[in-house]
């Protein structure tokens, strides 16, 4: 009996301990800071976005939000580990603590806020959904695609918008998904569809990955709103203010002019009180957000302005050379704009 | 003082006694178990609620909003995510069904050519089996997918045979049937010639075992299913409408579409398992002794008779567990469709549906138990056919 006490005892005991461990599991700031780097969901390879150069480095507009929260945090741009996850596997490896940040040209939507327990931490990217065809088929406009073929990434918004815009023109079309873009951009190549849609930033992404890209034509129809931007777990908030303002920080830093060459200088020497507050020089903002000091300096020196990414990884500096538009700043024409730090 | 079992000991207490004890022990252990589930239970639905994911079953009832390639039955666009269900279960079972018939039929014959007395068919055979029973089923699919069904033209340079049947890289278009009002009679006289047969087939089997008599029931009974509803049929004219695929636009529009996922998929599940089968076959022919043919042949029965009655019986015997694995390994490889975008139920319910739900625990929890149940029914079927055919012991 005695040996059965104590097993019930160590079950008891095991059942306490598991229940109480469970409801103060610790925060993903402290498992983060406590393993010395950030574990990123990044695409499975989409060029201005998130894939991997030459030197087999991973880059990219969603890859620098990574490197950015990490050069807030550690100082350290290159303390980041990647995961490239597919659509269909992204929510699940967030959700399930896989990855710390999900970074990963993803529409933010009322359901993935409400329902799978996401927090969008701002907007890095305004896009919307297009098509992309082949030139030989005489296609000008979407409207001309009742009864053709479509690609799609399977899991994903467009899956619905596409349904939702055939169903309102009265048209017809066949759903032909894949798990991975490359596999539907392949299968576009191939003849299996006639269309293949997505974002339309994707689609110039994809464009440049064909075989002969010039046969191949982005039509000017963009049938939804995708606003994309880096999403975390709920519940963790001094996280999810880390990474929102690791995006603020580079939009609000192009807004003042701040750039990776002189972020230094002004850092010391700037007399604007809006961009001392930034770099740190006045107040303490970094500690009130749980960061060190110069945490936005680093955020700039090592990654850049919002502005400088954009045009090295898709802009006019980058072989996608997609012009600003939507996302350029709010007093330039577009929609970027960030709170003030304060 | 000797132990008996008899006579309880006085000086012992209840904890000594091996019988309470056992008790104790069981019932400890069920607790155990018992505690462990309610603990991970109740852990994921603290962690879900913590973390602001939707649980429960009600999403069901969502339309779903997405479009599917391949759908057995009708659906829209706005029918709920248990539709889709549905549709991915029959997606799941109709490319199970069609890779156990054509590997059930592929694999005998490979079996028995293994074991011909012609060289070249018997070492043919066994080239097949070890080639395909060797590359995993996943590349087998990619080669079928990407390989062959890729490189067939495109709609507007379709292979085709006589204009009604026509082959692209969308699929093969055949012109498919709508029944009028010959089908129904046809169907009628199909219907009265089944069960004339069986009154004759019971006849005839009476009448031999009195009189010793035979009856060419198999060829009477033919002549009536196929004859009578022929002649209907052609009395009341033709039994269908053919509607035929037609080029319009992108794809052809009308007729009977197989996707080329569907081919792939079919082509390389049962060209897979035909492998295995082949051997279980030869494994189960050769184990009947030859004794028996040589005995079936002192009693003066005819060859055919002998593979019928004494051979294959004896044979099915040894060849059914092993068959029943193989059927349940093509039920649960069918998953790999979603490698090449076959809407099966992993690839749209455990896949798309998760994704656009979020709710993995009851996606993947409602899943596995689909395979867990098509399994088992298959193991159902097929060991009541075992014991069916088993040796009965007198």
């Amino acid at each position: 009996m005695k040996f059965a006490k104590t097993t019930l005892a160590a079950l008891a005991a095991a059942v306490t301990l598991g229940v109480s461990v469970q409801a103060q599991a610790g925060t993903t700031l402290d498992a983060v800071k406590a393993k010395g780097f950030v574990q990123c969901g990044i695409s499975d390879g989409l060029p201005g976005f998130s894939y991997a150069d030459s030197k087999g480095q991973y880059i990219g507009l969603d890859v620098d939000v990574c490197r950015a929260v990490a050069a807030a945090l550690f100082g350290d741009a290159t303390k980041v580990k990647y995961t490239p996850l597919t659509a269909k596997e992204r929510f699940t490896a967030l959700q399930s603590g896989e990855v710390d940040v999900l970074s990963r040209n993803t529409t933010w939507t009322s359901s993935r806020d409400a329902a799978m327990g996401l927090n969008f931490a701002g907007v890095n990217y305004y896009d919307g959904q297009g098509f992309l065809v082949n030139k030989k088929l005489g296609v000008t406009s979407a409207k001309e695609l009742d009864g053709a073929a479509v690609c799609i990434q399977a899991g994903t918004t467009t899956e619905l918008n596409l349904a939702d815009y055939f169903r309102a023109g009265n048209m017809k079309y066949t759903p032909i998904t894949y798990d991975k873009s490359d596999e539907s951009a392949k299968a576009l190549e191939a003849g299996r569809c006639d269309v293949l849609t997505s974002d339309q930033s994707q689609l110039y992404a994809q464009r440049i990955k064909l075989a002969k890209p010039d046969d191949y034509v982005v039509l000017p129809e963009v049938i939804s709103k995708e606003p994309l931007g880096p999403a975390v777990r709920q519940g963790d908030a001094d996280w999810f203010n880390i990474v929102k303002w690791s995006l603020f920080a580079m939009v609000n830093a192009e807004e003042m002019g701040v750039t990776s060459a002189n972020v230094e200088d002004l850092a010391k020497n700037s007399t604007n009180p809006d961009v001392r507050r930034l770099l740190g020089a006045e107040g303490e903002f970094g500690k009130d957000l749980k960061l060190p000091q110069d945490w936005a300096v680093q955020i700039v020196k090592q990654v850049g302005n919002y502005g400088e990414t954009f045009d090295r990884n898709v802009g006019a500096g980058s072989d996608l050379k997609i012009a600003r538009g939507l996302n350029d700043l709010w007093n330039k024409g577009g929609l970027q704009y960030a709170p003030p730090v304060r | 003082m000797q132990p008996n079992a008899n006579s309880p000991r006085v000086t012992g207490s209840l904890l000594t006694d091996p019988k309470f004890r056992a008790w104790i022990f069981q019932i400890l252990a069920v607790i155990a178990v018992i505690a462990a589930g309610w603990y991970l239970f109740n852990n994921t639905q603290h962690n879900l609620n913590s973390r602001g994911i939707s649980s429960g079953f009600g999403f069901l009832q969502q339309s779903a909003g997405f479009g599917i390639l391949q759908s057995l039955v009708d659906y829209t666009e706005s029918d709920s995510y248990a539709r889709v269900f549905v549709i991915g279960l029959l997606n799941t079972l109709l490319v199970s069904v069609l890779g156990i018939v054509f590997a059930t039929l592929l694999g005998f014959l490979l079996g028995v050519a293994r074991l011909s007395h012609n060289w070249l068919i018997s070492k043919l055979a066994t080239l097949y089996i070890e080639i395909f029973r060797n590359i995993p089923p996943l590349l087998q699919i990619f080669f079928w997918y990407f390989a062959v069904l890729r490189n067939v033209p495109g709609p507007r340079q379709s292979l085709d045979v006589g204009e009604t049947v026509f082959l692209n890289i969308r699929g093969l278009y055949l012109p498919s049937p709508t029944p009028t009002e010959g089908f129904w009679a046809a169907l009628a006289a199909f219907i009265v010639a089944a069960v004339i047969s069986i009154y004759i087939g019971i006849k005839a089997k009476q009448r031999r075992e009195a009189t010793g008599r035979r009856f060419p029931v198999l060829l009477t009974t033919l002549g009536l299913l196929f004859g009578l509803p022929t002649i209907v049929g052609l009395l009341f004219g033709n039994p269908f409408v053919w509607e035929m695929p037609e080029l319009k636009g992108f794809n052809f529009q009308g007729g009977f579409v197989v996707i080329p996922e569907l081919v792939a998929l079919t082509l390389a599940l049962s060209i897979y398992t035909a492998a295995f089968i082949a051997e279980i076959v030869r494994a189960g022919i050769m184990s009947v002794s030859h004794g028996q043919t040589e005995a079936a042949d002192s009693l003066g029965l005819r060859r055919g008779v002998t593979l019928r009655l004494v051979i294959i019986p004896q044979a099915l015997r040894v060849i059914i567990p092993p068959l029943t694995s193989q059927y349940l390994n093509l039920a649960k490889n069918s998953s790999l469709a979603a490698a090449i975008g076959y809407p099966d139920l992993v690839s749209l319910f455990a896949g798309t549906v998760l994704n656009q739900t979020g709710q993995a625990i009851e996606t993947i929890s409602i899943t596995m138990s689909v395979y867990l149940a098509i399994s088992l029914a298959i193991s159902l079927l097929m060991n009541s056919y075992n014991k069916r055919m088993a040796l009965v012991e007198r």
